[in-house]
């Protein structure tokens, strides 16, 4: 009886887990189709921190922290934005492939870097 | 006796660095570079010190309204009724940074009108959240006149050498506050010739010793500007924006920094990040206020004292 537990719960478990891994991806899939250019910045982090984009795709910064924000090129490859308050969003459209290392130029303890690959496309395409 | 007196002394030491994380108003004072506490603060101690006393102010972020001050303008405006409150009047007042929220005139104009209140004169740092505006000029038209590059400057009162610093521009990627070459340079010019008995009293918004890198707490080349200081006998440095209390003494240095009057932020590394920390209403105010410093020549000694908004 309670070995027969034992071993459906371990089933059970074991389905779990097979069953979230194709969930997960493809909620990240369709995330990403929605808005390939999508950069959160959440408790004074880059949110992914490292972004791989098709040349022509608008990246957009939003600010979700109670503490405004900054984004500056690390060497002034783009223009730098306003001050972003809470909510408040960013946006610019790398149409030249490269990497472009980026910081908040309030808190230059948080960096990122967009990696811009040649070709055309919205970036999350296939 | 003498093992028993240091070995007194160390676990004391330890005891007030406890109690100053905690936030609790002490009042030091500093002789030949050794802290010594003179217990707890009782607000009428503040009259006993008598003498040269000036207050500093910090990180107002009027403007700011989120949750964990919805009324930062408010708070400083309690701030200023305690500074006028105050039995024995400052000398001046200085105020480390962070002045507005987010470099609007209107931000700058009601923390003019509230801080004026004061009727004290107001010697000013900037932090990164002056130089918010595109051409960033509101700071320099209303504080920086004067002074040197970005805002830096010195003045003398009552035989104290004071030194105003800015680490808050020309930030690099990845790294923490900035002095630069030019200031650097200005300052060992600014401190050459000066006699070594010279108190000398340093502000600047961010903390120029290295409190938390992983939160951008420190300045990057804070330990040149150090190296200037190191002949003279008696040195304060007094900094905002962590929006906590911290002291700690190396040698002849005693740094300390000051309370926000707008909202507190976390002890280093007790939280996802350094951002603004909402506590329960009736304990907002214990983690706010003001310090106020003390100056007596004759014996050689200074005093700082924290006093929060309540508590």
């Amino acid at each position: 009886m309670l070995r027969g537990t034992i071993r459906n719960l371990a089933i059970a478990a074991a389905l779990g887990a097979t069953a979230a891994v194709p969930l997960a991806a493809v909620v990240l899939a369709a995330g990403e189709a929605a808005t390939p250019g999508a950069i959160t910045i959440d408790n004074f982090t880059f949110n992914p921190q490292g972004l791989t984009v098709k040349a022509g795709t608008t990246i957009t910064w939003t600010n979700k922290d109670d503490i405004p924000h900054g984004i500056a090129s690390t060497n002034n490859a783009f223009k730098k934005s306003k001050a972003l308050d809470t909510d408040d969003s960013f946006s610019f459209t790398f149409t030249a492939p490269g990497t472009y290392q980026y910081f908040c130029y309030l808190h230059p303890h948080m960096t990122g870097a967009i990696v811009v690959e040649a070709g055309t496309g919205s970036g999350g395409g296939h | 006796m003498s093992e028993f007196d240091q070995r007194d002394g160390l676990s004391r030491r330890r005891v007030l660095e406890c109690m100053t994380w905690a936030g609790t108003g002490i009042l030091w004072t500093v002789s030949g570079g050794v802290p010594h506490s003179l217990g707890l603060i009782d607000r009428a101690v503040a009259q006993e010190t008598g003498g040269f006393t000036f207050l500093q102010i910090s990180d107002s972020h009027v403007g700011f309204d989120k949750p964990a001050n919805p009324n930062a303008l408010g708070t400083l405006e309690e701030a200023v009724a305690r500074i006028n409150a105050m039995p024995a009047k400052p000398s001046f007042m200085i105020h480390t940074g962070d002045i507005s929220h987010l470099s609007k005139v209107a931000e700058f104009d009601n923390a003019d009108r509230i801080i004026g209140q004061t009727r004290l004169d107001v010697h000013y740092v900037p932090g990164e959240h002056d130089f918010l505006d595109e051409e960033r000029k509101l700071y320099r038209e209303r504080y920086g006149r004067g002074t040197k590059g970005a805002g830096w400057y010195s003045f003398d009162a009552s035989g104290v050498h004071f030194i105003g610093l800015v680490n808050v521009v020309d930030l690099k990627a990845g790294g923490l506050g900035n002095l630069g070459s030019d200031q650097l340079e200005w300052l060992e010019d600014d401190l050459k010739g000066r006699s070594a008995s010279t108190p000398i009293v340093v502000f600047a918004h961010i903390p120029l010793w290295t409190v938390y890198p992983e939160w951008g707490w420190g300045t990057e080349d804070g330990a040149r500007a150090l190296e200037y200081l190191k002949k003279f006998g008696s040195v304060t440095v007094l900094n905002g924006h962590i929006h906590q209390v911290m002291q700690k003494v190396e040698g002849n240095v005693t740094f300390h920094t000051a309370r926000s009057t707008a909202f507190p932020q976390p002890a280093p590394g007790s939280a996802p990040s350094p951002g603004p920390m909402k506590v329960a209403d009736d304990k907002l105010r214990t983690l706010l206020g003001t310090a106020s410093i003390a100056f007596q020549p004759s014996k050689e000694r200074l005093a700082i004292i924290d006093s929060p908004l309540q508590g």
